[in-house]
Parts: C-alpha cells; sequence; structure tokens
C-alpha cells in the first residue's frame, strides 16, 4: 500500500484505484497542439544581451555526464575538472551544475570536484533499464549516496507503468527517496521515448511529484527518442501546475539529443514561457548532457570576441 | 520589475524591401496615374509613418481596368490549361523567392507582426498559387461538366487583414480557370498587391490579365457596378456586402461574399486544457483578432470555466505587444485609427453593460493604433460584445453546462463562419459539428488554413466558397 504523499493531494495515493482514478482523469494532450506549441516557441530569436545571459544559464545547467562501460577514474576526473572550470582561457564562465556519472564512480567524481560548487549526481536503480529486483535497486541507491553523491538519478519501472500498475512503480518511488537520506535529491527518469504518449508522459510525471520527486527527467539517453522541445514543454506544464496545487516546486532535466545552444536555448524559452522564471535557475532545471557543453563554450567564445575559434580553443573530454 | 530572461530585440531588416515613394495604378501590365491625378497616403500602422503615395482610382480607372481585362480574357482564356498553370506555377515560386521581402512589407503596411506575415501569410499565399496551378489543367474533372467555361472580368475587392493572402484567394482560382481580374486592395493596405503587380510582370503574364486599382470604397463600388464585369467577389463587412448585393441584384453578375463572423469556440470540460488554451489564443489574438472568422466567442463549461479563466489570463500574460517587426512580438498593431476606434467603442460597450473587462499588464507604444489584448467574463448572450462582431483582440467569455445548451448558443447568431469544438471524445466532436451552422468547423484547433479546404459562411457571413474544389465553381459558368 503505498505510504501517504505530504500534501493537498494526499488522499489520491490513498489506495492503487484512487491513483489510478486520478492519473487518468488529468486532462488529456492533444499531441498536435502540443508540438505546435513546442515548435512556435522555437521560432524565439534571442540575441545580443538575452543569447549571452542563456548561454551562461544554460552553462550553469548542465549535468556533465559520463555513462559509458568504458568510464575509468581517469575520464571521470577529466571530466569532474573540466565541470568546475569548462573554458580554461575565461575564468568569468561559469561552473556547470552537476557531474553525472555511474555509482561506482561516484567517489571518484567527488574528489574531482571538491571544494567547488559542482554536485555530483549518480545514476541508479539499474540504470538505464530498470529491470531488476528491488533490493538490488535500493542497494545501488544507498552505496552511490554513502559515497557521497548529492543527487540521484533514478529510473522508473517503465514495464509496470505499461501494464497499468501504477502503485508499483509509486511505492518504488518513495522507497528509493527514502534510501536518499535527507541530503540527497531526487531526480526521476521515466524514459518518455518507451512510455510513447504524452498522455502517458502527463501521468508519470504527476506519478513521480505525487511520490516525492525533486526532479522529473526525461530520459536516459540510451534509447532512440530522448528529450524534444515538446515532451519537455509537457513535464513544465506538469511542473508549474503541480506548483499551484500544492505550493511544492519540482524541477524538470531534459537528458539526451541536446547538442547545440540553439537547442539549449529554444529550452529555456520553454521554460520562461511555461513554467516561468522561478525555474531559470540550476536547481530547478537541468540539462543532461555531455557534448552540449563545448558548443555552448564555442557560443560564448564567439559572443565575447566577435568570431568563432574551433573545436581545439575548447577542451575534449 | 525587469524579466529575469529579458528577450533583446530582434528586429527583421526593413532594408530587405525597397518601397517606392508612390505607386500609380496596375492597368494592362503598366503601372499609370490616375485619371484625375489623386493620390492618398499609406501609413504604417504600428508608427504613423507614411510609406508612399499611391493613386486612387476614379470611375474612369476603373473602366480602363476593366477594358483591359476584357481584351486580355479572349487569349487568356483561350490558353490550354497547363499553359496558365505554368503562370501560376511561375508565380507560386517567385512568391516563395521573394517572401522575405513580402513578409515585411505585409507587416510595415498592416501592422500585423512578422512572425505571423513569415510563417502564416507568405507561406499559405505561395501555397495558394501553386494549389490552383494544379488545378488549370484538371478543370474537366473537376466535377463541373465536360468543359467548364471561365465566366469572364472578375471584379474582386479585398479586405485589409490578411491583403496578400486574399489577393491570393481571389486571383489564383480565377487565373486558373482562365477569367481575367480587376482587384481592389483595401485603402489601408495597397502595397502588397502593387508588389504582386510586379511579381506578374516578372512572371510574363501576359498584359491586362491581372489588373490592379488602389482606392477607398468608391472605386470598390465603381468596379461591382461596372456593366461589363461578370463576376463579383468581394471579402469584408456585412454591410458592404449587403449593398454589393443589392447592386449586383437583377444583373447576370456571378456573385461570392465572404463577410463576417462572430465564431464561437466551444470546450468541454474534457478538453485537452493546454492545448485548448493556445487555441483560444490563436482563435482571437491571431492578427490582433482581426480575422472574419475569429473565435471571439468562447463558449466555455461552467464546470471548468475558472480553471481555464485562470489558464488563459496566466498565458496572456506572457503575449509579447509591440513592434511588428521584432521576431518575438505576439501582437501587434491595430491596422487604422478608424478601427482602433471601433473596437475602443465596443470595449466600453461591453463594460457598460456588465460585463468584468480584464487585460494583461502590458505597455502600450505611444505612436501607432494599439489595443491590449482583451477579455470579458460574465459576458450573455444579451451583451452587444456578445452579438456583433468586434473585429479586435476582444475575447467575450460565456458559459454552458451541457452539449445542446453549446450548441444553441454558438448557433444564436446572425453570422455562421467558423467555430472550434475542444474535446478529447471523438464522437462529441462528430455529433456537435453536425448541429453546428458554421462554414468551418475546427476541432482541437483553430484558424488553420489550408489551400485544399473550402472556406465561407453560412447565414450573414456571406455565400460561396473559396479554397479546395469547390472554390472553382465560383469562376465557372455552371
Amino acid at each position: 500500500m503505498p505510504t501517504t504523499a505530504p500534501h493537498a493531494l494526499s488522499d489520491v495515493t490513498a489506495s492503487d484505484s484512487t491513483l489510478r482514478r486520478f492519473l487518468h482523469g488529468l486532462p488529456g494532450v492533444d499531441a498536435v497542439g502540443l508540438e505546435a506549441r513546442a515548435a512556435s516557441l522555437g521560432t524565439r530569436s534571442i540575441k545580443t544581451t538575452a543569447k549571452a545571459y542563456a548561454i551562461d544559464l544554460a552553462i550553469s545547467m548542465v549535468d556533465l555526464t559520463t555513462l559509458e562501460g568504458a568510464d575509468t577514474p581517469g575520464k571521470v576526473r577529466a571530466l569532474g575538472a573540466k565541470a568546475v572550470r569548462p573554458d580554461p582561457t575565461d575564468r568569468s564562465t561559469p561552473s556547470t551544475a552537476a557531474v553525472c556519472v555511474y555509482p561506482d564512480m561516484v567517489a571518484t567524481a567527488k574528489e574531482a570536484v571538491a571544494g567547488s560548487t559542482v554536485k555530483v549526481a549518480s545514476v541508479a536503480t539499474a540504470f538505464p533499464a530498470g529491470r531488476a529486483p528491488i533490493a538490488v535497486k535500493l542497494a545501488d541507491v544507498r552505496e552511490a549516496v554513502a559515497a557521497g553523491a548529492d543527487e540521484i538519478d533514478m529510473v522508473i519501472d517503465r514495464g509496470a507503468f505499461l501494464a497499468g500498475n501504477y502503485s508499483k512503480v509509486y511505492d518504488e518511488i518513495t522507497a528509493v527517496k527514502e534510501a536518499c537520506g535527507t541530503d540527497a535529491r531526487l531526480k526521476v527518469i521515466f524514459e518518455t521515448g518507451e512510455l510513447s504518449t504524452y498522455d502517458n508522459i502527463r501521468r508519470a510525471s504527476w506519478l513521480g511529484m505525487l511520490a516525492g520527486a525533486d526532479f522529473i527527467k526525461t530520459s536516459t539517453g540510451k534509447v532512440a527518442v530522448n528529450a524534444t522541445p515538446a515532451n519537455t514543454l509537457l513535464m513544465l506544464e506538469a511542473v508549474r501546475d503541480f506548483r499551484a496545487q500544492t505550493g511544492i516546486q519540482v524541477g524538470v532535466k531534459p537528458a539526451g539529443g541536446i547538442r547545440t545552444s540553439k537547442d539549449a536555448i529554444k529550452f529555456l524559452v520553454l521554460v520562461n514561457e511555461t513554467a516561468g522564471e522561478d525555474w531559470l535557475d540550476n536547481h530547478w532545471f537541468r540539462f543532461g548532457a555531455s557534448s552540449l557543453l563545448n558548443d555552448l563554450l564555442l557560443q560564448r567564445q564567439k559572443l565575447a570576441t566577435g568570431r568563432y575559434s574551433g573545436p581545439d580553443y575548447v577542451t575534449v573530454d | 520589475m525587469a524579466p529575469v530572461f529579458d528577450y533583446a530585440p530582434a528586429p527583421e531588416s526593413r532594408s530587405v524591401v525597397d518601397i517606392a515613394p508612390s505607386y500609380g495604378l496596375f492597368i494592362d501590365g503598366e503601372f499609370t496615374e490616375a485619371a484625375g491625378g489623386k493620390v492618398f497616403k499609406t501609413v504604417s500602422p504600428s508608427t504613423e509613418e507614411v510609406l508612399s503615395e499611391v493613386a486612387e482610382a476614379s470611375e474612369e480607372d476603373v473602366d480602363r481596368a476593366v477594358r483591359a481585362a476584357r481584351k486580355a480574357f479572349e487569349k487568356w482564356s483561350a490558353l490550354p490549361g497547363s499553359e496558365r498553370a505554368k503562370y501560376l506555377f511561375r508565380i507560386a515560386r517567385i512568391i516563395q523567392e521573394r517572401s522575405r521581402e513580402l513578409a515585411v512589407l505585409e507587416t510595415l503596411d498592416n501592422g500585423k507582426p512578422i512572425r505571423e506575415t513569415r510563417d502564416a501569410d507568405l507561406p499559405l499565399v505561395a501555397a495558394h498559387f501553386f494549389y490552383y496551378a494544379g488545378w488549370a489543367d484538371k478543370l474537366e474533372h473537376a466535377g463541373y461538366g465536360a468543359n467548364p467555361r471561365p465566366l469572364g472580368v472578375a471584379g474582386q475587392v479585398i479586405p485589409w487583414n490578411f491583403p496578400l493572402l486574399m489577393l491570393a484567394w481571389k486571383i489564383a482560382p480565377a487565373l486558373a480557370t482562365g477569367n481575367t481580374v480587376v482587384l481592389k486592395p483595401a485603402e489601408t493596405t495597397p502595397l502588397s498587391a502593387l508588389f504582386f503587380a510586379d511579381i506578374c510582370r516578372q512572371a510574363g503574364l501576359p498584359k491586362g490579365v491581372v489588373n490592379i486599382v488602389t482606392g477607398d470604397g468608391r472605386a470598390g463600388a465603381a468596379l461591382v457596378a461596372h456593366p461589363d464585369v461578370n463576376k463579383v467577389a468581394f471579402t469584408g463587412s456585412t454591410a458592404v456586402g449587403k449593398e454589393i448585393a443589392r447592386t449586383v441584384a437583377g444583373t447576370r453578375k456571378k456573385l461570392t461574399l465572404e463577410l463576417g463572423g462572430k465564431g464561437a469556440n466551444i470546450v468541454f470540460d474534457d478538453a485537452p486544457i493546454d492545448q485548448a488554451v493556445e487555441g483560444i489564443v490563436n482563435g482571437i489574438f491571431f492578427n490582433q483578432g482581426q480575422v472574419c472568422c475569429a473565435g471571439s466567442r468562447l463558449l466555455v463549461q461552467e464546470s471548468i470555466h475558472d480553471e481555464l479563466l485562470d489558464s488563459l489570463k496566466r498565458r496572456l500574460s506572457t503575449l509579447r505587444l509591440g513592434d511588428p517587426l521584432d521576431k518575438n512580438t505576439d501582437i501587434g498593431a491595430i491596422n487604422s485609427a478608424e478601427q482602433l476606434a471601433r473596437i475602443t467603442s465596443l470595449a466600453e460597450q461591453g463594460e457598460a453593460e456588465g460585463a468584468e473587462r480584464w487585460s494583461p499588464a502590458c505597455e502600450l507604444p505611444e505612436n501607432g493604433f494599439w489595443f491590449a489584448p482583451t477579455l470579458f467574463t460574465n459576458v450573455t448572450q444579451a451583451h452587444t460584445i456578445a452579438r456583433d462582431e468586434i473585429f479586435g483582440p476582444v475575447l467575450s467569455v460565456l458559459t454552458f453546462r451541457t452539449p445542446d445548451e453549446a450548441v444553441a448558443k454558438a448557433n444564436n447568431t446572425p453570422y455562421g463562419l467558423s467555430a472550434g469544438i475542444w474535446t478529447e471524445k471523438g464522437s462529441r466532436i462528430l455529433a456537435v459539428a453536425n448541429k453546428l451552422r458554421a462554414g468551418v468547423i475546427w476541432s482541437n484547433t483553430f484558424n488553420k488554413f489550408d489551400p485544399t479546404s473550402p472556406f465561407g459562411g453560412y447565414k450573414e457571413s456571406g455565400f460561396g466558397r473559396e479554397g479546395g474544389r469547390h472554390g472553382l465553381e465560383a469562376y465557372l459558368d455552371v
């Protein structure tokens, strides 16, 4: 039986059937209209001072990520150094929000960013598939937290969600939240590409927030369709409406597939004109990305000097 | 308080368009002065800057234009359809090539945001010419007989809200079917039609096939009344439409009228709310509400009224009003001082009759003609603002309890041009659409246009259809 959530909507999580009724009672999403709105906000023209602001904000929102089987301590240390000081030629460049690694790399990452504002986020719960027994998932989380992770990026059980077993998903999230303790913030990854419909993404967003997510996150970056303007817009509507009903603010993290400054700025416009300026801060909005950072740095150099440098003027990682 | 993310000005460059200090009438392939030598000024509604001086056509000029069209008709109508199609395809391509220039021009002369002229008007204009170019050699398969014949000279009078798009809606089917044209653009927005005249020359269109006469209502009246005009097509106000119907009555002229509207946008409690809010905004604030098919009456199910209104107001607060050439502007200027006065007076009447007025905080520029996006709640069928076409960014919000009541209220208007239905329930869309008396019904969207789709009204919104296969009929002798 789900535990009680501490806010105005606590009664909806009282039982499996109330939870289902609530999620299925959320307003539907018209796919054509949603995508048209996202595309229309994508035509905003962000220039000069607004662009400089947006690029610095975007850099400060990056969760610089490496999630490969081939990750080594050396690679993670390099990533940490880059997160702390993204552009060694320009000290005014902000640090990124966090580095995002697998649980066994948390200690190394923690050392690499020590003394800076950069947080260490760790994926956990048998990322990316999430197909492991709950005990294993919780152990995964506890290990990462014990090693010093400031943030946990968990994946939901998409199988349970698609089978309509919402309380199972809810219970897992609350259990992981508990395992995070009071210090680590919890990001809940839906893998929107696997949930497939916008109605599902809206339901998953509310389910995640009801269960205590600090952030809702689109994807793992490991499937064909990851963050898109439309699914991010939809999740921004969800956090906006959730705060209006409960007073609780939840963050949003699109991840995967955002590679250019132009794309990142479009996402910031979505944030600004949907959730509002309260979310224009790396405490409430993140980009899960790796190659995006170098493009942001190149664009930042271009704004400062008036000319493009080239890939050899930003660091490889 | 300044916004955290303050979009810097991003103006589209004016240098892509070269507006001459004066323009003549386009008759028989040449720009000529008006017979009386009279001119009038056209201004930019957002700044009141004079853009150019344009010749004012007299009755004599209109007669000259109709004679040129008559002379050209013989050869033009005898061309094989595939030859006429070549000209239309060529015009469509030139419009695409010059679309940035035309978008800036239209924004300057009309006052609407560049975002709309760039992303809506111009793509639709080109699409309309492409579409009817495709029909030109297939008329015998259109369902109007084995060898449908053109009517002759078409006299066309168009409004100022979509100057170039309305021109395309009129000229493309007329030329495809083999008619020749005398077109009078609106007095406040003559420039894009004159640039179109230049495009006709660029495309090598034979002289006299398209003639453009600029001027006010008198030139329009002379064109409509001209005895050698075979077909009259008018888009504009219902009052002028009725006058034209009286003029044409008793003659052999064929007539189509596309007039006013008071479209109902019906939002049921099971609607996709976020998208419905976008649709409501697009329905009434697109082109500052100066759209004949605007969703100017919002009919919302009482059970979701408060929730929807909260969302709508929050959304309206994000609309950006200002310089129409700025790429981030959502709401541009009202087209003329006269139109602004009409909107202002109707909004005041709404207040006087007890409706509750609301606008987001928004600063209006000092010069030019501006009106803040406005919505009225507590509106009933008995309010003037629920009955009269305002033709401005003013939304009247009414409520209903049941689908039958929604249909009854939606149909309770002298107009019948457009309606919208918002619900996630497919069967309800079909059931309600069948009962609505409106020429265009959108479901879960609003103000979407396509050249393949016929457009036109019921009742006082006019008769005849433009667009699609149906749009051919107005220009064929059937």
